[in-house]
């Protein structure tokens, strides 16, 4: 677990899928939220489900101007499988998604007064934080 | 599966003749300054004659979901009757200092970004009441932003038929096949609402659209 320190360190908090696997979507999108209000990157291995998402978003948006200096997140998800375009690809794709769940994706939350921007094109994701 | 076709072929045929046709109910979605309210004011204009909503070069202009009912649509002999529901740019942070680079004062400024987060959350509730939705994106940008996905995302999840347009297309750094092969699995269609070029392209993919639903 980390945050911004004192001295300009940042430390980036992993939550590996099976901390998540057994949670309700409500306590899912709570412990994300909870983490980057905290001023932590949060690395989660998997991703949320759409509807997960949107709720993260409104739950941050209800809690921008609330809390001090908190203005929102930075967000992205990068999902290997998801730019596999031949027919067969998708096939075991769909085949792996079955047997493992949503872990091979990869989502990336920050604090927006931390994270300046997260780029994000179909095969990797740029970090960029605030100074 | 042949079986639902026929069904929805006669249930469609039937409800022509006999019955009102259920309110077809368009939301327009996508990030802030997409030119959402751009595209419905010339849909609006186009055939109601009158605009739907203010636009402004700074993001989050629209921050309450507006309305406009029984725009009818005539075009090439296709009628269309719809609702179109014009959203809130979805975000995912919202700082009134952006605000303050547009010249506004700070006061207005903290106005803009409490309307704004609200509006956020009040396009996101609205998902649960739209029967189709055209995604607006800005084709001079980077498509992969996670409000796209996440927007088109939540729309396959209600299986709620989805048209992406990327405007703006009259600008120099406009690309349609970078948005194209970012959502390779939908309809897209190129538009400056602006000037109203590519409505012809983007009418006919509205009623594909709406023999969807």
């Amino acid at each position: 677990m980390g945050k911004k320190s004192k001295r300009g360190d940042i430390t980036l908090s992993f939550i590996p899928y099976s901390d998540i696997e057994k949670l309700d979507s409500v306590y899912r999108v709570k412990k994300i939220l909870d983490m980057t209000l905290k001023n932590q990157i949060v690395i989660l291995q998997g991703r949320l489900e759409p509807e997960e998402e949107t709720s993260l978003i409104q739950s941050t948006m209800a809690l921008v101007g609330r809390i001090k200096n908190f203005k929102g997140i930075e967000i992205a998800v990068i999902n290997p499988g998801k730019e596999s375009q031949g027919f067969i690809s998708k096939i075991k794709f769909g085949i792996a998604r079955a047997l493992v769940g949503q872990r091979d994706a990869l989502t990336i939350v920050g604090p927006a007064s931390l994270v300046k921007e997260i780029k994000r094109d179909p095969k990797k994701i740029d970090l960029m934080l605030k100074r | 599966m042949v079986f639902g076709k026929i069904k929805g072929f006669f249930g469609r045929m039937f409800s022509g003749l006999f019955g009102k046709q259920k309110e077809f109910s368009l939301g327009f979605y996508g990030p802030p300054n997409a030119g959402k309210t751009s595209l419905a004011n010339r849909i609006c204009k186009d055939w109601t004659g009158e605009e739907m909503g203010s636009v402004s070069k700074i993001p989050h202009e629209t921050r309450s979901v507006q309305f406009k009912e029984k725009v009818d649509i005539d075009y090439n002999g296709k009628k269309l009757e719809m609702k179109i529901i014009d959203t809130p740019g979805i975000a995912t942070k919202i700082d009134y200092e952006d605000f303050l680079k547009f010249g506004m004062k700070k006061k207005d400024s903290q106005k803009r970004a409490k309307e704004a987060t609200q509006g956020v959350i009040d396009s996101i509730k609205w998902l649960d009441d739209v029967n189709a939705v055209v995604v607006v994106v800005d084709s001079t940008m980077n498509p992969y932003s996670q409000v796209n996905i996440t927007i088109v995302g939540n729309l396959v999840a209600r299986k709620i038929p989805v048209l992406v347009v990327g405007n703006k297309t009259d600008l120099r750094k406009s690309d349609m096949k970078r948005l194209e092969s970012a959502f390779p699995e939908y309809d897209v269609i190129g538009i400056s609402a602006k000037f109203g070029k590519g409505m012809d392209k983007f009418y006919d993919a509205l009623f594909k659209l709406a023999n969807k639903v």
